[in-house]
C-alpha cells in the first residue's frame, strides 16, 4: 500500500499506474452490507496503512490503464506473515485460482502481476475477519524451512525462465529435497534442479 | 532467530560471490566481483607522483568511489555522490593502519618521486552489502596489480632521470597478505547477519562494519545506521565478524591462487559472457 487517501487507498501492483482500492469495494469487519459512513472513512488508516500488504482482484481497469481493485471475497484482504517474491509477470501461468495449497506445507498466491506471496498454510479454514487480523504469532521452523525453499525453487525456476505454476512449483520443490536450503542458489544446482523439474513436466504432458 | 534466513542461508553464510581480475586493459590492475545481485568493477592505475611531506619515502593509495546511476533509481543524477564520498572515506581509514599495504616498496626516489595508487571503485548494480564487495574487489585488484620496475639514473649534473624497464612483464607486485577485507553485520531485530540483501538491509536499523586482515587483526570499526547497538553485542559482532573475516580472506586468497596459476591460458569472461 502506498497511500491513504480521501476514499481510497492506492497500491502498488507492478503496473504502469498505481492501482486505486475504493473503500467501497472493501470488506469492512463485522459485515459487508453496510454503508461507508464518514466515521468509516476517518478510520481507513486503521484498516490499512502504508507498507501493508493486500491480495485484492482486478474490478475494472479505467479508460487511462489504472486498475480498480476490490476485495470483496473472504480470501482477499491484508496479508499477514510470508515471503513476497517479485518475478517478471511473463513468467506466471494463467489460471483460474491463484491461490494454491501446496502438499508441502505451504501455500501460495500466484498474483498474474509477478508477485508471488508464500505463507504458511493456516490450520482454521472460517476466518471471519475477511483477512483484517494478522497473525503474529512466531511461525515454527519447520513452516519457514518450507517457505524459504518453496522461495528459492522459484527463484530458480524464474532463472531459468521457467513458467510458474502450482505443479511446476511443487515438481522443483521435490526436486530440490536432497540439497540444502542454500545451496539452490548456486547456478550448478539450480541447473540440475530446473532440468529435472522440465523432464517431470514434459512426462506429465506426454 | 534459529539460524535461517529468507533464502535459506544461516546467518553467517555469504551468497554465491563470483571474483574476476584483470577485467580493463588499460589499467594496472583491475577486479570485478558480483555478490549475488551487487556488482562491483575496480580498477588500479598506477602513476607517479611526489611523495606527501609527512611520510617522504612512501607512496600512497587514492580511492574514488563512482555510483553509476545504472545500479539504483536513487543515483539518477548527482544522487550517489554522498554515498560514494561515505565509502571512499570507509576506505581511506581501511587502509590507513600501517602494514596494510606495503608503502614503501612504492618508493622510487625518497622525497622526489614515488608511485601513487588511484583505486577508482565503480559501483555497477546494488544489491545489498555494498562495502564487503567492494572491500573483496580492491584486495583482488591489488593483487593482480602490476607495477612497472623502473631505474633511476644519476645524470652528471646530479639530475636524476627515470627510466622505465622495457620488458613488459618485469613488474613488481604488491603482497596482498594484511589487506583487511570488510565485514558488515547487520542488526536484525537480536540477532545479526553477514551479507544482508537489500530486504534484510531494510529490516535493520543498525550495523557494524569492521575491517578484518587474514590473520584476525581489526583495523578499523564503524557503526552505521539509526539504530542503537548494546555493548554486550557489539563484542558478539566483532567475534563473529573476526571469524567470518578470517574465513572469507583464506577463500578468497584461494581462488585468487587458481586464476594465477591458470596463467594466460585462462578463459576471460569479462562482461561479455
Amino acid at each position: 500500500l502506498l497511500q491513504v487517501q480521501q476514499k481510497r487507498w492506492k497500491v502498488e501492483t507492478n503496473s504502469r499506474l498505481d492501482s486505486v482500492l475504493l473503500l467501497s469495494s472493501m470488506n469492512l469487519p463485522g459485515g459487508e452490507l453496510r454503508r461507508r459512513s464518514a466515521e468509516d472513512e476517518l478510520a481507513m488508516r486503521d484498516y490499512l496503512q502504508e507498507g501493508d500488504l493486500i491480495s485484492a482482484e482486478v474490478q475494472s481497469v479505467f479508460s487511462d490503464g489504472a486498475v480498480s481493485l476490490h476485495t470483496r471475497s473472504l480470501k482477499y484482504g491484508k496479508l499477514g506473515q510470508g515471503v513476497l517474491v517479485q518475478v517478471s509477470p511473463s513468467l506466471v501461468k494463467r489460471q483460474k485460482t491463484h491461490f494454491h495449497d501446496l502438499p508441502c506445507g505451504a501455500s501460495v498466491i500466484l498474483g498474474n502481476n509477478g508477485y508471488i506471496w508464500i505463507y504458511p498454510t493456516s490450520e482454521q479454514k472460517d476466518e471471519e475477519a475477511g483477512g483484517f487480523t494478522t497473525n503474529l504469532e512466531p511461525v515454527p521452523l519447520s513452516d519457514r524451512e518450507v517457505i524459504s525453499r518453496l522461495r528459492n525453487c522459484i527463484v530458480a525456476l524464474v532463472t531459468e525462465k521457467l513458467m510458474l505454476f502450482d505443479t511446476s512449483i511443487l515438481y522443483c520443490y521435490e526436486a530440490s529435497l536432497p540439497h540444502q536450503i542454500k545451496d539452490i542458489l548456486k547456478p550448478e544446482v539450480m541447473e540440475e534442479i530446473v532440468l529435472e523439474t522440465r523432464q517431470r513436466l514434459l512426462d506429465l504432458e506426454g | 532467530q534459529e539460524d535461517l534466513r529468507v533464502d535459506g542461508r544461516g546467518c553467517e553464510d555469504y551468497r554465491c560471490a563470483e571474483v574476476e581480475t584483470d577485467v580493463v586493459s588499460n589499467t594496472s590492475g583491475s577486479a570485478r566481483v558480483k555478490l549475488g545481485h551487487t556488482d562491483i568493477l575496480v580498477g588500479i592505475k598506477a602513476e607517479m607522483g611526489t611523495p606527501k611531506l609527512e611520510k617522504p619515502d612512501e607512496g600512497y593509495l587514492e580511492f574514488f568511489v563512482d555510483c553509476s546511476a545504472n545500479a539504483t533509481p536513487e543515483f539518477e543524477g548527482r544522487g550517489g555522490e554522498e554515498l560514494g564520498s561515505e565509502i571512499a572515506n570507509t576506505l581511506y581509514r581501511v587502509f590507513s593502519s600501517e602494514g596494510t599495504v606495503d608503502l614503501k616498496s612504492l618508493c622510487i626516489n625518497p622525497r622526489e618521486h614515488c608511485w601513487v595508487l588511484y583505486v577508482d571503485v565503480l559501483l555497477l548494480e546494488c544489491g545489498g552489502n555494498l562495502f564487503d564487495a567492494i572491500s573483496v574487489a580492491v584486495k583482488a585488484a591489488l593483487f593482480n596489480t602490476r607495477i612497472p620496475k623502473v631505474r633511476v639514473l644519476e645524470d652528471e649534473e646530479g639530475s636524476k632521470e627515470i627510466e622505465l624497464s622495457d620488458d613488459p612483464y618485469d613488474c613488481l607486485r604488491l603482497s596482498v597478505d594484511n589487506v583487511p577485507c570488510i565485514v558488515t553485520l547487520n542488526k536484525i531485530g537480536y540477532r545479526h547477519v553477514v551479507d544482508a540483501t537489500l530486504q534484510e538491509e531494510a529490516c535493520s536499523l543498525a550495523s557494524l562494519l569492521i575491517s578484518v586482515t587474514s590473520k584476525g587483526a581489526l583495523t578499523s570499526m564503524k557503526k552505521m545506521g539509526k539504530g542503537s547497538l548494546d555493548p554486550e553485542s557489539i563484542f558478539e559482532m566483532m567475534e563473529t565478524g573476526k571469524r567470518v573475516g578470517k574465513s572469507l580472506h583464506t577463500a578468497l586468497q584461494k581462488i585468487l591462487d587458481e586464476e594465477e596459476n591458470l596463467g594466460t591460458s585462462r578463459q576471460k569472461v569479462g562482461f561479455l559472457g
